[in-house]
């Protein structure tokens, strides 16, 4: 009898890899991670997230731009000459890779926000909020020009094709990083273009994400009354924004903005005890637009931390392990045994229960 | 001078199959037959409420529309004839009962839900779970948390809410208007089922008083039975300002209705018109009802929401963001299908918005304005099953209300004779002969029945959808696609066309 199956591929890869102790690692092994997993992406979109990379700059805005053509470079630096001081701005390097195709013009600026600007309708205005005013900006009124990342000692790397051409194309292992996200895509609902790989950020917020967000639709409208501009065309990044929403602009713990993005079930709200249940109950009633319905795995980062969170029905799979102060987290076992044979620890994640691995304070 | 008028309906009356039990003569509240060796209809009392035709033992009654009433014409319709000839006999102006049945175009059929495939798996609702609650009232932007030895603790305080087992809640329909028994039957279903009924403005009838955790009470301009006790039965208070069916004008009860039970309730004299005048003479501004609304929060030691009801007009949204800046937890949008025990037949007909352009577009305005959170929004006004309560959810809507189709769940045919007061099936009467016919238990279940239906295909729409809970369709109309709409019906619908 024949055992063979036709063989459906349905995917999307995310891996993460973290030192929480602040070691620095080449991009070698997120490759290496990532492209185990070849076979989850179609070759329409990869890309990486690292931090610790511009040490020499850390204390700079280090923006990735990416320009459909010269005119969108020459009006984007007009605007960023006009808000920001820029450091340095530079081509980021690459090398030709016979796969990778028509890249557009890549380029990174390190900026420094002028403090006679922090002012909105004469009111001192939030350092950050300034800088994701000026992002949204870009992304929605400049033509041809996309904000790949806005962080500080971080950048995202990305673009169509395969994540493991991405890599050598963006020359990542001449980078060191202490945290290192991957996504390879595979998109059913999008164009694979560069702007709509992943990771998706916003200030030093990184988001790699494997599934469809089905409930985008309210997900961006609720965004949207907090001046949040979702103009990447796809699902994830509404993710990135609510994260920067609930964490740094509402103050919510990591472990609660998780709460929010994948609720318990309202059967194990009425469970808890009641302080417990008061704080679930005023959650989901506040923040019931911002729920992430629909399958995903995603992780998450900032300069501090790695969270992965699953859907709370857990409709993607998510793996996390640990050796010494590395942790790991991928979409499939084999991906982080590739790169780290000898775990301490490993388990599989549980529907909505998220994954917080933070950087130890003084490393 | 003869009665111009022909009759609209034809009772047919197989004589071979009646056995002359008079059921039918017992049956009609309309007076229609009489018996003289037989069974004798008058064609033209018969409002084709059906009630005959389900009661006779020998199945021997149909009822037609009269083929001769007129020669036909698209233009000169039926209704517009005999309006003009009853006018032409009366000099009065036309009432009508049920809301409006003209060809109007209906967005909610003109709006397609999406489903899952490959990559967001649909999830099947009778093996996951699926979560319909809903809270109603103001919620604020951010929750604020503190951190108490390692413990977070909630450190917002949070405006009451109303939670609902599921996002339907009965409209208002006054006691008066309806009888004791439908109320009844409302307020047990409401209770059974976790949602809400509301009184209308007709006073809450103290056999209702153990049911207040599941009641809306309405302060209405004419504000009848509205006092402190009125107010603590209650979960909820509502000021109305409008209702869909006759946007801009009061209420009457003619003076028939008003037995003593009625005058009770309402705290006025019986046999009395009971009047409730278009503007509340002490609502003139926004401000005007602010006051209002913080004089019943006051009233209510800030312990329940106030919402307030308004018909869907062409300015509605302004008017929505006005309210939710007055202070409202809660508003309440009838469209202009709205059903209503009496109404003059030409602001039924041609006044109002449809609910569906309404909801689009408060949405938008409360969104635009970072005020969506606030307030919620209650959809009403021709809901008529399970999908149109989806649509208006993903339109924006946080609830939405049904009072016809609650109607016809206890029995309503909806012959939109609401006004005469002889509703035959004992719903839209005083008549004790009548109302009896009602029996309350029955039509509760009858209520439960359809709530716990739509609640059922809600989740299965929520299952084709991925979607495990009701907030995540509430306002995603990315979920929705317009058919046969123009650019600017798309345009204010915030969804794109089939095919997109």
């Amino acid at each position: 009898m024949d055992r063979t199956f036709e063989r459906i591929p349905s995917g999307c890869a995310i891996s993460g890899i973290m030192s929480v102790t602040g070691k620095r690692i080449s991009g070698e092994k997120i490759i290496a991670s990532i492209s185990l997993m070849h076979d989850r992406s179609n070759g329409l979109g990869g890309g990486f997230a690292a931090y610790g990379i511009y040490p020499e700059f850390a204390d700079h805005y280090a923006f990735h731009l990416m320009y459909q053509s010269e005119r969108g470079r020459t009006l984007t630096e007009e605007f960023l000459n006009k808000h920001f001081i820029i450091e340095r701005g530079e081509p980021i390097p690459t090398r030709p890779v016979a796969t990778i195709t028509d890249p557009p013009l890549l380029w990174r600026y390190f900026l420094k926000v002028p403090e006679e600007r922090l002012y909105k309708n004469h009111e001192p205005m939030d350092e950050r909020d300034y800088v994701v005013e000026k992002v949204m900006y870009i992304n929605d009124n400049i033509p041809d020009s996309y904000v790949a990342s806005s962080g500080k000692n971080m950048g995202a790397f990305k673009g169509v094709g395969y994540p493991e051409d991405i890599g050598r194309f963006f020359r990542l292992e001449e980078y060191e990083g202490y945290l290192w996200t991957a996504h390879g895509r595979f998109p059913t609902n999008t164009p694979g273009w560069w702007g709509g790989a992943h990771p998706f950020t916003l200030l030093d917020w990184s988001v790699v994400h494997n599934g469809e967000i089905s409930s985008y639709g309210i997900n961006k409208r609720y965004l949207e009354m907090f001046g949040y501009k979702c103009t990447l065309m796809t699902d994830t990044e509404v993710v990135a924004y609510a994260v920067d929403l609930l964490h740094r602009r509402h103050d919510l713990p990591l472990e609660i903005v998780a709460k929010v993005l994948a609720a318990p079930f309202w059967k194990d709200i009425e469970k808890m005890e009641e302080e417990d249940r008061k704080l679930y109950t005023a959650l989901r009633q506040v923040y019931g637009s911002a729920l992430l319905n629909g399958p995903f795995s995603i992780i998450v980062a900032n300069s501090k931390v790695m969270m992965g969170l699953n859907d709370r029905i857990k409709l993607r799979p998510m793996v996390w392990g640990r050796r010494g102060d590395f942790y790991y987290m991928a979409s499939e076992e084999s991906a982080i045994y590739e790169i780290e044979p000898a775990l301490d620890e490993v388990h599989v994640s549980k529907g909505g229960e998220p994954v917080i691995v933070r950087l130890k304070e003084g490393e | 001078m003869a009665n111009l008028i022909p009759p609209r309906f034809k009772v047919v009356i197989d004589y071979e199959r009646c056995r002359k039990c008079k059921r039918c003569v017992i049956n009609c509240g309309f007076g229609v037959y009489s018996f003289a060796d037989r069974v004798i209809p008058d064609h033209k009392k018969c409002v084709s409420c059906q009630r005959c035709v389900a009661f006779c033992p020998e199945e021997a009654i149909t009822i037609i529309e009269n083929p001769n009433v007129f020669r036909p014409n698209s233009y000169w319709t039926m209704e517009d004839r005999i309006n003009i000839m009853k006018q032409a006999s009366s000099s009065g102006m036309l009432l009508t009962g049920m809301g409006n049945d003209r060809p109007y175009k209906n967005y909610f059929d003109h709006l397609l839900i999406d489903a899952c495939q490959v990559t967001n798996p649909s999830i099947d609702p009778l093996r996951e779970p699926m979560e319909l609650t809903t809270y109603l009232g103001k919620k604020p932007d951010a929750v604020k948390v503190k951190v108490e030895n390692g413990k977070v603790k909630l450190d917002t305080q949070i405006a009451p809410q109303i939670k609902l087992d599921t996002p339907i809640i009965f409209s208002p329909m006054s006691y008066g208007s309806i009888s004791l028994n439908a109320h009844k039957a409302l307020a047990r279903a409401a209770k059974e089922c976790g949602i809400l009924m509301n009184t209308g403005e007709g006073g809450l009838h103290k056999e209702l008083y153990p049911y207040k955790d599941w009641i809306i009470v309405q302060v209405a301009s004419g504000r009848f039975g509205v006092n402190q006790e009125y107010l603590d039965h209650s979960a909820v208070v509502e000021i109305k300002i409008g209702q869909g069916a006759k946007p801009g004008i009061g209420g009457h009860l003619p003076g028939e209705k008003v037995n003593r039970e009625v005058s009770e309730t309402r705290m006025i004299p019986e046999g009395t018109d009971a009047l409730s005048p278009a503007p509340h003479h002490d609502i003139y501004s926004i401000e005007d009802l602010a006051q209002l609304i913080y004089a019943l929060k006051e009233a209510t030691h800030y312990e329940k929401p106030v919402s307030v009801k308004i018909a869907a007009v062409h300015n509605v949204a302004a008017i929505a963001s006005g309210i939710a800046r007055a202070g409202a937890d809660i508003i309440y949008i009838d469209g202009f299908r709205g059903g209503t025990g009496a109404a003059p037949t030409v602001i039924r007909d041609h006044i109002g918005i449809p609910i569906e352009l309404a909801i689009a577009a408060v949405d938008d305005r409360l969104r635009a304005e970072g005020i969506r959170n606030s307030v919620s929004i209650v959809a009403a006004g021709g809901i008529r099953h399970s999908g149109d309560v989806a649509k208006a959810i993903a339109l924006g809507a946080d609830a939405v209300a049904i009072g016809t189709a609650a109607l016809i769940a206890m029995g309503c045919h909806v012959c939109q004779m609401c006004h005469t007061g002889n509703c035959s099936w004992g719903i839209a009467t005083q008549r004790p002969e009548l109302t009896q016919r009602l029996d309350p238990d029955w039509a509760a279940q009858q209520l439960i029945n359809l709530v716990k239906s739509w609640s059922l295909e809600l989740k299965e729409i929520l299952g084709a959808l991925g979607l495990n809970a009701i907030e995540s369709l509430r306002g995603s109309r990315e979920r929705l696609r317009g058919i046969g709409l123009t650019d600017t019906e798309l345009a204010i619908l915030g969804v794109k066309h089939a095919g997109r």
